[in-house]
């Protein structure tokens, strides 16, 4: 399920938006995961505080939506671009790759609730498809 | 049998009983069908699903929402008892309409996601959870028929 030229245009559109917004969009998904899907607490065992207001979510959830935006700006070869991010994952955090679809629905839903008109069925699908590639560019080096 | 605590109960009954169904069933099934358009198999007889657009208006595909929503009372109605009050159910969609349960899944998250859409802030995290626990219940019980 490859971009189009016109899923490329559609995220980076949409993407623009979320842009000022890292902090609080990247906050709620992962608080969210957390508490929805209690099982991906495991890779945060180190954290004390998994709460939503805490340090740690607060700085993780931008960091995940940073590297989001800067897969938006190399999603002519997500491949390529993320191969540092994917050995990260594969060598040293391990992450099940099913989380990256959990955490991705989870983004979906945040972005629904805070771009709600402008988050139309069309965007849906472009951004869904997006957040798929950057995830199987995540998982390359897996094996 | 799925425990729930109150918190759970009140949360489905607050949610079942504001949502529009009209709104909520035409526009979860019609984000389905765009996000997921493999899922248009199981609606050749609905009219013109050419693109986005026409699906968005499409009045079967709306009434077909709906209807879907709908299925969820005999859920939230017998939430002791969800298995048994979804064995017609299962039977009909796997040997009727023969779906792919996987679909009952990717029907889930878009209803999810409208469902965020409409009640914003206040799909919070906990709310979102027991939406989530519920969803899963559902389409656990419309597999169950499967052989």
């Amino acid at each position: 399920m490859s971009l189009t030229d016109r899923d490329k245009a559609t995220v980076r559109t949409f993407w623009a938006k979320v842009a000022g917004n890292t902090e609080a969009v990247g906050t709620n998904a992962l608080s969210r995961m957390l508490t929805v899907y209690p099982q991906t607490k495991t890779y945060f065992a180190h954290w004390k505080d998994l709460g939503p207001g805490s340090i740690n979510v607060r700085k993780h959830g931008k960091t995940v939506v940073d590297g989001i935006g800067a897969a938006v700006m190399k999603i002519d070869d997500l491949q390529k671009g993320l191969l540092s991010l994917s050995e990260l994952h594969a060598f040293q955090l391990r992450v099940d790759p099913t989380n990256f679809k959990i955490l991705n629905h989870c983004i979906l839903v945040v972005l629904a609730i805070t771009f709600p008109a402008e988050f139309t069925p069309e965007a849906h699908v472009a951004v869904d498809k997006f957040l798929a590639a950057v995830a199987l560019a995540l998982s390359d080096k897996y094996r | 049998m799925v425990e729930w605590t109150d918190f759970e109960r009140q949360t489905i009954a607050d949610i079942f009983g504001k949502i529009d169904y009209e709104t909520v069933g035409a526009a979860a099934l019609s984000r389905c069908l765009i996000v997921y358009p493999w899922t248009q198999r199981y609606f050749g007889n609905f009219g013109n699903l050419y693109n986005a657009s026409a699906i968005k208006i499409n009045p079967m595909i709306a009434k077909h929402g709906t209807t879907i929503v709908h299925g969820l009372d005999r859920a939230w109605k017998n939430l002791d008892n969800i298995k048994e009050a979804y064995t017609e159910l299962s039977i009909l969609h796997s040997e009727t309409i023969h779906v792919d349960p996987d679909n009952f899944r990717l029907f889930s998250d878009c209803l999810t996601i409208t469902l965020a859409a409409q009640m914003g802030a206040e799909f919070n995290a906990d709310v979102q959870a027991v939406v989530q626990k519920f969803l899963t219940v559902v389409v656990n019980a419309l597999g169950k028929q499967y052989h």
